[in-house]
């Protein structure tokens, strides 16, 4: 079971192969990927860098060209996924069918993996991509119950990669547009849900409020700690009552669910965050690399220890975790 | 050159009782559209209606009408029992499929079927639109989230058989996601939602805490709150060559939104439509806008 970790600069990929990623992945500049922050990201002299440094440490590296290019920036899909192929990336990550088309008629031996923002959820439409790019792996969205999981496994011939740990989609990735529908711009096309441009934080008489392009996302009592106003992490009234009425401000841990994912055959572990500092990033790999090591050693009798859990705990949005869709009562 | 689109009804986004189901099919079939979608998209809980049911409306409505009647699928596909349905209806021998997953895609070009896409499909350029024109695509609807400037280049490089559909009226179905949001506000777990659904006919309206209406939940889905309304641009629709207007289902006066369309494509000054639009209308996608605008 490879462990996948993010890197949002070089120190974060540093950070990421020094405490035991098997597999770093990482996005260039610009709108070609699904982290397209202010000050993050690789530009191509730091890239090679990167791509040294992990290589020469007998490391894998995966870059992302996860957005939906619109005819207007297709050339500059085109060209990120030239310089994947130029810079030698191990696996290039897609969402677009034309994208993934391009990729392969043009660069046949490079790997391609489908990227979550593909909305895969099904061996059926895996085979679709298997069969028309030869994909060789697919990160599958944050959906799915365990046993949905293995069902596609057993069901596929592409290798299945799932987050592991990190910020939490609720919806289907590649399927909201509750971004756009407030700012214009959404991770399918600008490679940012809820940019930080749209955002603004309020004190007024009735406390702290958050806004996303001016539309209120929540308010904060004195004790609370105010969260970033995506809107599916807002509290809105529904009925009589005014609460988190889709997701409550939390992260994914599936820490203690690592024996029954290796037992089903997932193959990599994706650890969400290519935004986070590269404190964040080394203390979360050290944790989820013993962790991966213990229970491949030992798989029945894996047992997450308490001080991985409570450190995850610590980082995490919310300051919680949540086992998220592979715990079907979260459903 | 300027063509007349024709008028689609899409898929009923929210879940009803089964004698409202066939009360709107009788009605729809009277109604001035070339094309009627149907089926369950949204949850495969919700069966009011089993597949065989829809199947008997969908030969009805083509007995009765000389419309095109398309079966829509469900566009997250989780379960086997849900690929297993998919496959009936990709299977039903008769109805041109829309696919809302990739999933349904691959069945229906392995089967060598022509096929639909819905808006839930990303086709976000030509390249995409080529790549499944050639696995057998024959319409598509432009994902919600696109605008008539994308749109137009889309068209200039649109594939020879492909037409073009806009989703033109309607809630708009924003996101997908496991869990159910109405099964939430009720406190109820997912597995066990009661149905909850059937209480919300037009989903169930989600506000900001300055009480502005934002979105409506729909089960796994959400919608905005406020309609899409592009009958002001229908010169514009025109002048891009798109070959059909979608109309989504309300639960009442759909027949309405329906006929103003269709007065305004024959020329004539359309009935006002916000009176069936409580909470506004929307057309900021189309604009390069925010949706909500």
């Amino acid at each position: 079971m490879e462990l996948v970790c993010p890197a949002g600069n070089l120190p974060s990929l540093k950070a990421a192969v020094d405490n035991g990623a098997d597999a770093v992945y990482f996005g260039l500049q610009n709108d070609t990927n699904a982290r397209h922050f202010p000050g993050l990201n690789f530009n191509l002299k730091r890239a090679r860098e990167g791509i040294s440094y992990a290589k020469s440490r007998g490391k894998r590296i995966f870059m992302a060209i996860n957005t939906y290019p619109r005819p207007e920036g297709w050339q500059r899909w085109c060209e990120a996924v030239d310089s994947a192929a130029s810079l030698g990336v191990d696996a290039l990550i897609c969402a677009d069918i034309g994208i993934l088309g391009y990729a392969h008629s043009n660069h046949p031996d490079l790997n391609l993996h489908l990227s979550v923002q593909a909305s895969s959820t099904n061996y059926e439409a895996l085979a679709f991509y298997a069969d028309s790019f030869g994909i060789k792996r697919a990160v599958l969205p944050r959906v799915l119950s365990l046993s949905q999981v293995k069902q596609v496994i057993e069901n596929s011939q592409v290798e299945i990669e799932i987050f592991g740990f990190g910020s939490l989609c609720v919806m289907v990735e590649g399927r909201c547009i509750l971004s756009s529908y407030v700012t214009g711009e959404s991770p399918n096309t600008h490679g940012a849900c809820s940019p930080a441009q749209f955002v603004e934080y309020r004190e007024t008489s009735e406390g702290l409020e958050s806004r996303l392009n001016g539309i209120l996302t929540d308010r904060y009592g004195q004790d609370e700690q105010a969260g970033y106003p995506t809107i599916c992490k807002g509290r809105f009234a529904v009925g009589d009552n005014t609460y988190y009425a889709i997701e409550e401000p939390t992260s994914l841990n599936t820490l203690e669910l690592l024996p029954q994912l290796y037992e089903s055959g997932v193959r990599a572990i994706k650890i969400e965050g290519r935004q986070r500092a590269p404190a964040y990033i080394a203390q979360v790999t050290k944790i989820w690399r013993a962790a991966i090591d213990a229970c491949q050693r030992d798989p029945q009798n894996y047992q997450p220890e308490s001080a991985w859990q409570s450190a995850l705990d610590q980082v995490s949005e919310g300051n919680s975790t949540t086992l998220g869709p592979y715990y079907r009562p979260w459903q | 050159m300027s063509t007349n689109p024709k008028l689609s009804l899409g898929p009923i986004l929210f879940y009803w009782p089964k004698e409202e189901i066939y009360q709107f099919y009788e009605q729809a079939a009277e109604m001035p559209v070339d094309i009627i979608y149907l089926g369950e998209t949204v949850c495969s809980k919700r069966r009011s209606l089993k597949t065989q049911d829809w199947i008997d409306i969908a030969v009805k409505l083509s007995e009765q009408s000389d419309k095109q009647i398309v079966f829509s699928t469900l566009a997250l596909l989780e379960a086997e029992s849900e690929l297993k349905t998919l496959r009936r209806i990709c299977e039903n021998g008769r109805f041109t499929v829309e696919a809302n997953d990739i999933g349904a895609v691959q069945i229906l070009h392995q089967r060598k079927l022509p096929f639909v896409t819905g808006p839930s499909i990303n086709i976000y350029n030509a390249e995409t639109l080529k790549h499944l024109a050639a696995k057998g695509l024959t319409r598509w609807v432009m994902p919600l989230e696109l605008g008539r400037e994308t749109l137009q280049l889309m068209q200039q490089q649109r594939p020879e058989g492909v037409e073009t559909e806009v989703f033109c009226h309607g809630r708009m179905p924003l996101t997908l996601s496991a869990r159910c949001f109405t099964a939430r506000s009720h406190n109820l777990p997912k597995d066990d939602c009661q149905y909850k659904c059937i209480e919300y006919p037009e989903g169930r309206l989600l506000s900001t805490q300055d009480g502005e209406a934002l979105l409506a939940i729909n089960g796994i889905q959400t919608v905005s709150a406020k309609s899409c309304n592009l009958l002001p641009e229908l010169a514009e629709l025109k002048r891009l060559e798109v070959d059909v207007l979608r109309i989504s289902p309300q639960y009442r006066h759909t027949e309405k939104i329906v006929t103003a369309y269709s007065q305004a494509l024959a020329g004539d000054q359309p009935e006002d439509l916000q009176p069936y639009i409580p909470l506004g209308s929307c057309d900021g996608y189309w604009h390069g806008n925010s949706g909500n605008l």
